[in-house]
Formats: C-alpha cells, sequence, structure tokens
C-alpha cells in the first residue's frame, strides 16, 4: 500500500492572527487521532516559521546558505504528513478532512505526492 | 500543468469514501441487526443511494455520517418490520433503546460507539467457530474494505471460492448466532489470540512469499499492518495487540531490503541497512515501548508477539551485522521457547546461541532438532545445520546439509542461494561465515 506524503502550503505574510484557534485545534485534534486510528497516519508535524528556517545550496560547486524568511515565496510549507492508504484518492479524501476542519477565511493549499518505492 | 479537476468526481468520491468508512458503517449496523451479512448488504444498499443521491445533490459535508446514518436507518426498519411479524414489539422498544434510533444525517458519529463496534466486528470476523482462511477472507473483506477480487488476488485463489468462502462463513456466523461482543473472562485469551493470529497470517502470506505476483502481495503486509495498528488503537490496554503492531511495523522496514535488482532473497546479514525504512522502525520501538508499559505484571512478562518485536528491535537497533546483541537475542528466544515453545522456535534459538555462545553450542541445539518430526520437510534446519559445519570447517558435511536444504526449499530463489552454498563447500573455497538464518 503506497505511501503519500501531503505538504500544507500556507502564504506565510497572510495567515490569520494569532494562529489556529482553539476550535480548529481541537477539530484538527480529532481528526488526526481519527486517521491514526484507522491505521494510516504514520507521521505529522507542523514545521516552524520559515524565519527559523535556513537554505543551503549547491551551485556550480559552490556551497551557500540562506537565512530565513523566504519572503519571495507566497506559499510556504507550514506542515506535513505521511499516510500509508490505498490509492491516491483516499490520500486526497483524508487530505479533504483535514483541510475541511479550518474556518473559511483560511486559504490552505495541500499537495499530495506518492513517495517512491 | 496543473490541471484543475471539476469540484467533485461523484462516483470515484463515493466509493473510495465508501470503502474508508465501511469497516464502521458494517460494524454499526451489526450492532442493530446482529448479522454481519445482513449488515453488509444494508451498508451496500446506503452505497447505492449515495450514488442515487450525491451525484445531484453533492457530496454531504460529513459523508461517512451520511452512509452510517442512511444504513442505520435502514437497519432499524428492517428490525422493526422483522420483530412486528414475530409480535415482539416490547423486545424492540428494548433493543432499540441502545441503538439510536433514525439518527438525522448530519447527527456527528460517536467515536467510542463506533470503536466498540468495530472491536466487536473484529471478534466476529476472527471467530473461532470458523476455519482459518474463512477468518482471513472475512477480515479482509469486512475490515479491510477489500472486495472479493482482490482478496481472491492476495490470497492466489479463484474469485468464486473467495467468494463462496465469505457467503459460507457468514451463513455459519448467523447459524451459530454468535454474539456481536467482545469476550471477557477466561474466553479472551483464547479469542484475542484468534484475532492476533488472522493479523499476523495475513502479513505472513504477504511477506513469506516470494512466490506468486509479487506486486500484489507487498500489498496484503500493509493491508494487516494496517489492521493491527487498528487493532492497538481498539485495545490499548492489551499488550499484545500493541506487540504484534510492533513486530509487523519492524518487519515490514526491512521490506525494501529483502530482495535484490533480481528478486533474490537477500539474507539478514547482506541487507543494506540503509534500505530499512527508519520511520517504521521508529513507530516499531514506540508500539514495543507501549507493549512492555502495559504487559502483565510480574514486570516483564511480555507475550510471544511481543518478544518476537523485542527480537527484531535488536536487529533495528545494531548499526550493522557484526554489531548485533546476540546475546540479548539468545535470551530473548529462551523466553520465546518457555512461553510458546516450538521447533521453529528453538531453530532460531540455537542460531542466536551460535553467534552468542559459540558455533559449536549452536550446533549441539540445532543436532537435537534433526529428529523432530514437525522439521522434517524444514529446508532451513539443513540449511542451519550446514551453515555451522562450514564455519567449523567440516565442508564435506556442510556440502551434503546445503544439497539437501535445496532439495527441500520450495523457493526458487532459495534453491539457487542454497545450491550455490553447497557448491562453494565442496570447492572449500570457504566463502567465511553467512547467516544461519532465513532471508528476514
Amino acid at each position: 500500500m503506497p505511501r503519500y506524503l501531503t505538504m500544507i502550503r500556507i502564504d506565510e505574510n497572510n495567515a490569520p492572527e494569532g494562529g489556529p484557534s482553539p476550535e480548529l485545534q481541537e477539530r484538527m485534534g480529532a481528526l488526526l487521532e481519527e486517521i491514526t486510528r484507522a491505521g494510516v497516519m504514520l507521521d505529522t508535524a507542523g514545521l516552524r516559521p520559515t524565519s527559523e528556517g535556513t537554505r543551503v545550496t549547491w551551485d556550480k560547486g559552490e556551497l551557500s546558505t540562506t537565512d530565513g524568511p523566504f519572503t519571495e515565496t507566497k506559499e510556504v510549507i507550514g506542515g506535513y504528513s505521511i499516510c500509508q492508504a490505498k490509492n491516491m484518492a483516499e490520500a486526497v479524501e483524508w487530505t479533504k478532512r483535514f483541510l475541511k476542519t479550518h474556518e473559511d477565511y483560511w486559504t490552505i493549499t495541500a499537495e499530495v505526492r506518492e513517495i517512491e518505492g | 500543468m496543473a490541471v484543475s479537476h471539476p469540484p467533485e468526481h461523484p462516483r470515484q468520491a463515493i466509493e473510495t469514501v465508501f470503502r474508508m468508512e465501511s469497516p464502521r458503517i458494517i460494524a454499526g449496523v451489526t450492532r442493530i441487526v446482529r448479522d454481519v451479512g445482513i449488515a453488509e448488504e444494508l451498508a451496500q444498499d446506503a452505497l447505492v443511494a449515495a450514488l442515487e443521491q450525491w451525484p445531484a445533490q453533492g457530496v454531504p459535508d460529513n459523508p461517512g455520517a451520511w452512509l452510517m446514518a442512511t444504513a442505520r436507518n435502514r437497519a432499524v426498519d428492517l428490525v422493526r418490520r422483522r420483530e412486528r411479524y414475530a409480535r415482539k414489539l416490547a423486545e424492540v422498544g428494548r433493543d432499540l433503546e441502545t441503538a439510536p434510533a433514525h439518527a438525522g444525517p448530519l447527527e456527528p458519529p460517536d467515536p467510542d460507539a463506533i470503536d466498540d463496534d468495530l472491536l466487536r466486528l473484529v471478534f466476529i470476523a476472527c471467530h473461532p467457530v470458523l476455519s482459518t482462511e474463512a477468518r482471513v477472507a472475512l477480515t479482509l473483506r469486512l475490515l479491510g474494505g477489500l472486495s472479493t477480487a482482490e482478496i481472491a488476488r492476495a490470497m492466489l485463489a479463484p474469485e468464486p471460492t473467495v467468494a463462496q468462502r465469505i457467503v459460507r462463513a457468514k451463513r455459519t456466523l448467523a447459524a451459530r448466532a454468535v454474539a456481536f461482543e467482545v469476550p471477557y473472562g477466561p474466553d479472551r485469551d483464547a479469542r484475542l489470540g484468534s484475532v492476533l493470529e488472522v493479523i499476523y497470517l495475513i502479513f505472513n502470506e504477504g511477506y513469506a512469499a516470494t512466490a506468486g505476483d509479487d506486486l500484489v502481495r507487498p500489498a496484503l503486509c500493509e493491508d494487516a499492518l494496517r489492521l493491527a495498528r487498528v487493532l492497538a488503537a481498539l485495545m490499548p490496554e492489551e499488550s499484545e495487540a500493541h506487540g504484534l503492531a510492533a513486530l509487523l511495523e519492524l518487519q515490514a522496514s526491512r521490506t525494501a531490503a529483502r530482495t535484490g535488482p533480481a528478486g533474490e532473497p537477500v539474507l539478514l546479514k547482506d541487507q543494506s541497512r540503509a534500505h530499512w525504512n527508519q520511520m517504521l522502525v521508529r513507530r516499531g520501538f514506540a508500539a514495543l515501548a507501549r507493549a512492555q508499559a502495559t504487559a502483565p505484571s510480574p514486570a516483564g512478562a511480555l507475550g510471544p508477539y511481543a518478544l518476537q518485536a523485542a527480537i527484531a528491535a535488536c536487529h533495528a537497533h545494531a548499526h550493522s551485522y557484526e554489531e548485533t546483541d546476540w546475546q540479548q537475542i539468545a535470551a530473548l528466544y529462551g523466553l520465546l521457547a518457555a512461553r510458546a515453545p516450538s521447533p521453529v522456535v528453538e531453530l532460531n534459538r540455537a542460531v542466536a546461541v551460535a553467534m552468542a555462545q559459540g558455533t559449536e553450542a549452536g550446533l549441539v541445539l540445532v543436532d537435537a532438532l534433526t529428529a523432530e518430526p514437525v522439521l522434517k520437510d524444514y529446508h532451513l534446519l539443513p540449511s542451519v545445520r550446514g551453515d555451522l559445519l562450514e564455519r567449523l570447517g567440516r565442508a564435506d558435511e556442510a556440502h551434503a546439509e546445503f544439497e539437501r536444504a535445496a532439495s527441500l526449499a520450495r523457493n526458487e530463489r532459495e534453491r539457487e542461494l542454497l545450491l550455490a552454498r553447497a557448491a562453494d563447500c565442496w570447492a572449500g573455497s570457504g566463502r567465511g561465515a553467512r547467516p544461519a538464518e532465513s532471508a528476514s
């Protein structure tokens, strides 16, 4: 059964002030519990803001590092999950349920990719 | 190029949601109708209703709850009709008190009630009144959400055979009026043993078979792994449920390393540990820790699955084959042999003892097993014996053992490996100590 990486992309600059509401956190917690109990969830976490991140680049034999925030990108990966699902349709269905826990004022994109091998 | 999907692709969405939700729907409806066969039909009716209504009305916000409510309403209607005929209305009233009658489509499902029902369904599907094959098929069907065709492909059995097996199993459960309950008291351990065994069998069916359609069978391992995770979540206080989950996570972590480029088995010693899936290893460790934390007192009284998981964890902890803690593994096999004695466990213990205490010590244990009738045609016995003899420099005897092992091996890949090792002994080239283990 294939594994899927879901990357949650948010616009860091336009994310709601104060982060997720307590209600959202509760709904999300309940759903994550359900996905885990269904044996589907392998791993999930949110990521610290890009202001605390660093990019390391290898370019024409040169290493360089750039500290965040990465303001040039509107969409940054704010969290991820790795699930074991029957197929892409099931992985997408769980992802939809995850996104639906958010209030209407959120704009989030989840990218679901199958993990090779 | 990004392609934007239409808002909903109803048929695929419905079938996906149905597959995800069907175990819980069947479990919830079985509570009302007390018959898994009828419950499955009612769940199918709900699917048909969804296929009729969702394309026109859109997929509801909570499709699982919608399907559950629809199936449950039909179940309640059915019970009412049935009971009217039987004029047992008073009884119905009592029965229905435990089941929420006519739930509205948007009523949020009660997670605890669903969990209880699912667990009862697990115990019904794995009921000892059924044959082992029937238990496996029914579990995959009712709890794994697999179609009959998928089960048939996975079990390398003709589809009509599997369909018959499932029909007969459901009939048997109904005829014997098997109770929809989680057993308590002295019955419990035996029944739980059957549940764990079924999941382990499903896993091994996919894991041990290097023959057959190897594209389909790894999926069977994953189905079993998912069932084991579900069971551990449903029985958080049951040490062996965690033990089985830990064992399967750890075994599954090695899947990518177990076969070479040409599909040949790779022995544990030769496996690239870089190809062991570290996330599954970590999940295995975590599940093992839960098995230890929930083990009955005296502390450390682990059951057979948790002990096997502990052995697998020893391998996973070692950075290389040479760094493996064989003392610990030999000790764990000793506990396992005391807890669940079997000649195969004893053979594995001999391998660990040979590594921990020296080849001679291991050979003594293996020699004691040569008269064991159960191992008469078991190719790993001469294979292990050949390996130990080779290490002791007894090349002629080792050669004979490898030849014998090759003649007993049913898998072509393994046979090739054993013949190659026999040839090595004959040449006296001594390729060095090879592990005396199966490619696990």
